[in-house]
């Protein structure tokens, strides 16, 4: 927390949860949790597939409700267009349109927002320079993530959700995009991310949540929940065993 | 974000544009058919019009309802299935933005159509239209786009992006054939003459019929029909996405 607006005390919370729980038909997504994105902070939601992370993430995102509790983002209702102007998401895509360029996707999602972060500047920070005129079909796996990292950029967020954002992504590529995201928070942007990568958590998270079967197995930093163990992945494998 | 309506439609259209095995196909299928039997066979007398005149209006309809499945609700059930509209959701972009830039393709895709099918019909056809009923045959042909955009939705979203354009498709050419489209109604055994008064594609031809004389039944009647498959098809898309709203991704 680095921003003058994290010790602000009444600037609303980025993200809250408050006892959300969501089924699909008999299946319990999330049993009752609580989370709080605190403001300036990055915040890993840290579990195995399944375990209930793009649940949470969707319902901070709108996309679903929750079956009970409530959600908000700003204080508002995520459900409410209004209230993701402040907020920029970068979800699994299985296929992004092919036949637009870089420059297009971008131009197109920044519209969206009353207050676009320049071409230019999304260019540099996503490092997709020379790519602008590339056909989104003819970009590598890794530029793809990148341009997908951009257009959650567009609207110059406060916030950011990142759904497992280096998924198959080369050694290399990752730890660019670490290095962008970690900029980011030290530029004051809350930022909360999913990853079933305990190195990804380490690296970036100030605060790390563990999730196991939508509940809560333990919050603090890195370091506190690795505890007596060698290494983080020590400790979760412990902890959901 | 207002500015998000016309980035929509443009880059629509550029995506389109671009995929020439989808946008050429789309719109050479009606006019194929229509040489083949509208010129073919243009000089035949049927409802008081040459064939080559007739067929405009069918085949206007049969190419407005096709570039509708496919080009709005097979598109968008595709867009969903792999995730880029809910990616779009996270936006605060216009829902209706969205909606807008697929519907102003296919009713571009609808326009150049009927155009095409004017241009034969006259070149080739020997046929003779007034700019009035000619005006009106286009904007009552795509006009009828949204009809067909609205039952494009409802089958994509009840049959998933894999199997949209093979249930599109499997509705479309019967559909189309049953209804008077392919083949003036008249030359049909009186059975089909009474499923057709079921189906949305009949009213729809028949509409775009009575300007050039010879439709049956009164206009209003039609426009009715539509209107109401139209609600029709809209609740069903509804109750799809809310289906789908409460489904597990991931």
């Amino acid at each position: 927390m680095n921003n003058a607006l994290a010790h602000h005390p009444r600037a609303p919370l980025p993200a809250q949860l408050t006892a959300v729980t969501k089924r699909y038909g008999d299946v319990e997504a999330l049993r009752g949790i609580d989370l709080t994105i605190r403001p300036g902070e990055c915040l890993a939601l840290l579990g195995a597939n399944g375990a209930g992370k793009t649940t949470a993430v969707r319902i901070l995102l709108g996309l679903a409700a929750p079956s009970s509790g409530t959600a908000t983002v700003f204080g508002g209702n995520p459900r409410d267009a209004i209230n993701r102007t402040r907020l920029g998401a970068m979800l699994q895509v299985a296929r992004v349109p092919e036949t637009l360029r870089v420059r297009e996707h971008i131009d197109l999602f920044s519209s969206y927002y009353p207050s676009p972060m320049p071409m230019a500047e999304l260019i540099e920070i996503a490092g997709l320079k020379g790519l602008e005129n590339r056909m989104f079909g003819k970009l590598s796996g890794g530029q793809k993530q990148r341009v997908l990292f951009a257009l959650s950029l567009g609207g110059n967020p406060d916030f950011l959700l990142l759904d497992e954002p280096t998924a198959g992504l080369d050694v290399e590529t990752r730890r660019g995009l670490w290095k962008q995201i970690r900029k980011l928070v030290d530029a004051g942007k809350s930022v909360l991310l999913t990853t079933h990568y305990l190195a990804e958590a380490e690296a970036l998270a100030d605060r790390v949540v563990v999730l196991q079967r939508g509940a809560i197995m333990a919050e603090g930093t890195a370091a506190e929940i690795k505890g007596d163990a060698a290494t983080l992945e020590d400790a979760f494998i412990e902890m959901v065993s | 974000m207002i500015r998000s309506y016309g980035k929509e439609i443009r880059y629509e259209l550029l995506k389109a544009v671009r995929l020439p095995a989808y946008t050429i196909p789309t719109l050479l299928f009606p006019i194929f058919f229509y040489l083949f039997f509208g010129i073919a066979f243009g000089a035949k007398q049927v409802g008081g019009v040459t064939m080559a005149k007739y067929l405009i209006a069918t085949y206007g309809a049969f190419g407005v309802i096709g570039a509708s499945l496919f080009g709005f609700g097979v598109l968008i059930a595709v867009e969903r299935g792999q995730g880029w509209l809910e990616a779009k959701r996270t936006t605060p972009m216009p829902i209706a933005a969205y909606f807008t830039g697929k519907l102003a393709m296919a009713m571009l895709f609808s326009a150049t159509i009927v155009l095409l099918l004017f241009t034969m019909g006259i070149a080739f056809g020997g046929v003779s239209i007034t700019f009035g009923q000619a005006a009106s045959l286009f904007t009552i042909l795509v006009t009828g786009s949204i009809t067909f955009c609205a039952f494009g939705l409802a089958v994509g979203n009840w049959a998933g992006p894999n199997s949209a354009a093979a249930i599109c498709n499997l509705l479309y050419l019967p559909m189309s054939f049953l209804s008077g489209l392919w083949v003036p109604l008249a030359m049909l055994p009186k059975p089909v003459q009474q499923i057709a008064l079921f189906l949305p594609p009949y009213h729809f031809s028949q509409l775009a019929l009575n300007v050039i004389g010879a439709g049956r039944g009164a206009a209003w009647g039609h426009v009715g029909a539509m209107a109401i498959a139209t609600v029709l098809f809209l609740a069903i898309a509804y109750a799809g996405y809310r289906r789908d709203e409460g489904k597990m991704y991931g």
